[in-house]
């Protein structure tokens, strides 16, 4: 068993406060900083796909977890960041310079799309982003002077003050890099003032407007920067990829994302990442699986989208917190060992509850 | 000039008169108690005070500034905190971050400065932390201090709301039906609460309360309301044996 005694207001918001924290992290580091020289370079690929897809899910996870605002557009703030990365590389801007650009212009878009979008809720703002990435994905595709429509735009490669970082391995460390940074700030956003903010917004609106917190403005803070945060993993995708094309940021990828931050479970960091590994490691999963299926099933159209759906079905069932959910069960089976009760976890019901006013 | 003045409130929701003239002072430092039988319009009076509802006519002062026509944000700014008549907590969040997001009008340092818990943002924290720790002392919190809202009892989710509202520093304290769904223990608990933050805090207190050995204890003056309008206002004893309170509840 394991006791959290605080001495001071500040321990019990350290980071990592115990030693086994500490050892697994530093762990986790090691391993990841010697993942590349180790791994054949195609998994090297595979895991800097998915730190970008865990950076775009975090990006969700801030609107959809924490502010309760549901999107299924989110590839349109990933588009708008791999072809700005892509324009503005071409346009002879320094790696560093285009990357904020691409995030700001993908938050402006966010500001742009959220201050309509905060006057609706729930479904209908469900709809307002899908139509804003259905028409974002056809505008890419017929801007053709821009964009280069259909046939795409090759994306040219990352340099940083003269060094290549179009390599496996320097890409790579760009990309964990990023994402370890971006993780680091919304951890400390998302424990603090702002992060409550968002949570007070997402569990009663009546209460927060009480509290002094001005909801719509709330609103639009989670938006752009939930925009920014996608629009950087898109610029990021874009030297993934190495070439751009409009049907690479369609409706697959917003739901992808979708299942990412559900699956993770909702309200939590580590569930973004947790479910971006889960729902990035799938497509690659099912196809080693291939071989080993029947030949009616394998070559089965539409088997992926079954999985994630089966997979979906599978955590509302059975595990509604998500992975999160599953990992602090775990955590609290071991902290708690002998005492451990299944009911700590267990939800009251919420007998009443007031809807009539906003 | 009074510590609160409503004046003249008059709000209608269609065909509906809500509130059909409602005007009542309350002096700093009093427990004023409003009753009267559902529908009455006990709560819109809170709401109009909070700015939920924006009234047709009336005004409600606030040491003399008109809180009608404040933003709805600024209410809390104003000094002004409420509870609900059916809990509004944040579910998903721990008690301990639900009494910190009652500070949140006070300042918490920028939001770069929160990003990388720079000196600035981690002094406001400390020093909202200091100020909520005092308030579960003061509520008996503890034990519940790191537990999600939403595998609380009931009647711990009343005290952490009420915790809340007082987080916000408030001159003006709103509570609607804080005695509802209270065993009869919990509600002698709340009596001696809301004689301290009378008393103690120095908080002036406005409540609902249908519980009339409650309303008799805590309150100095108490208004009845039926149907949008005053029916009587004095003291506990006084409106209790109103003729036109009598009738309003039991009929005639």
């Amino acid at each position: 068993m394991r006791f959290a005694y605080d001495t001071s207001y500040r321990e019990s918001r350290r980071l990592l406060r115990f030693a086994s924290d500490r050892a697994a992290y530093a762990l986790l580091a090691v391993l990841l900083a010697a993942a590349p020289f180790v791994l054949p370079v195609f998994y090297v690929g595979e895991l800097t796909y998915l730190f970008i897809f865990a950076l775009a899910s975090l990006g969700l996870m801030v609107l959809t977890g924490y502010t309760g605002q549901v999107s299924l557009g989110h590839a349109a703030f990933l588009a708008i960041g791999a072809y700005a990365e892509a324009l503005l590389l071409n346009a002879g801007w320094p790696l560093p310079a285009s990357l904020a650009a691409a995030a700001a212009l993908s938050g402006a878009a966010g500001l742009a799309i959220g201050m309509p979008a905060i006057r609706v809720s729930g479904l209908y703002l469900a709809m307002v982003t899908l139509a804003f990435a259905i028409l974002l994905e056809h505008a890419v595709g017929h801007w053709s002077s821009l964009t280069g429509g259909f046939t795409g735009m090759a994306v040219p490669e990352p340099r940083l003050a003269g060094v290549s970082l179009g390599t496996p391995t320097g890409f790579y460390f760009l990309c964990l890099a990023l994402l370890a940074a971006v993780l680091l700030a919304l951890v400390n956003l998302m424990r603090g003032h702002l992060g409550r903010a968002f949570v007070g917004v997402r569990d009663s609106e009546a209460a927060a407007w009480g509290l002094g917190i001005r909801v719509p403005l709330v609103k639009v803070q989670a938006f752009v920067l939930s925009a920014a945060i996608t629009g950087l993993a898109g610029a990021l995708l874009a030297h993934q990829t190495k070439y751009l094309t409009p049907d690479g940021f369609g409706m697959m990828l917003s739901m992808q994302l979708v299942l990412a931050v559900v699956i993770g479970g909702l309200g939590s960091l580590r569930g973004a990442i947790l479910g971006a590994i889960l729902i990035g490691l799938l497509p690659s999963f099912i196809s080693h699986l291939k071989p080993f299926l029947p030949d009616r099933i394998a070559k089965q159209f539409g088997l992926e989208i079954f999985v994630f759906g089966a997979v979906l079905v599978g955590f509302v069932l059975f595990e509604p917190l998500g992975l999160n959910g599953r990992w602090q069960k775990l955590r609290a089976f071991f902290e708690t060992f002998p005492l451990y009760r299944r009911d700590t976890f267990r939800r009251g019901k919420a007998y009443m509850r007031s809807e009539r006013y906003k | 000039m009074s510590f609160l003045e409503v004046r003249d409130l008059a709000l209608a929701f269609g065909g509906v008169r809500a509130l059909d003239g409602v005007g009542f002072s309350v002096e700093r430092g009093q427990v004023f108690a409003i009753i009267g039988p559902n529908g009455a319009g006990k709560t819109t009076v809170l709401n109009v005070v909070t700015r939920v509802f924006a009234p047709a006519s009336g005004q409600v002062l606030l040491e003399g500034v008109d809180l009608v026509r404040m933003p709805r944000h600024a209410i809390a700014g104003a000094g002004v905190a409420r509870t609900f008549q059916n809990i509004e907590l944040f579910e998903g969040a721990t008690v301990l971050d639900n009494l910190l997001l009652g500070r949140h009008r006070f300042d918490h340092g920028g939001l770069l400065s929160q990003m990388v818990q720079g000196r600035r943002a981690r002094a406001c924290e400390d020093a909202s932390r200091e100020r909520v720790e005092a308030l579960i002392d003061f509520l008996d919190l503890a034990p519940h201090r790191n537990q999600r809202v939403a595998g609380l009892p009931y009647g711990v989710r009343k005290i952490v709301e009420l915790g809340r509202a007082l987080a916000t520093e408030p001159r003006l304290l709103l509570l609607d039906e804080p005695a509802s769904g209270l065993n009869p223990e919990e509600t002698r608990d709340l009596a001696f609460w809301i004689d301290d933050i009378r008393h103690d805090l120095g908080v002036t207190v406005v409540m609902i309360e249908h519980d009339m050995s409650l309303v008799s204890e805590v309150a100095d003056r108490v208004l009845a309301m039926n149907l949008g309008r005053a029916l009587a206002e004095g003291t506990p004893a006084e409106v209790q044996s109103h003729p036109d309170v009598v009738a309003a509840y039991l009929g005639g």
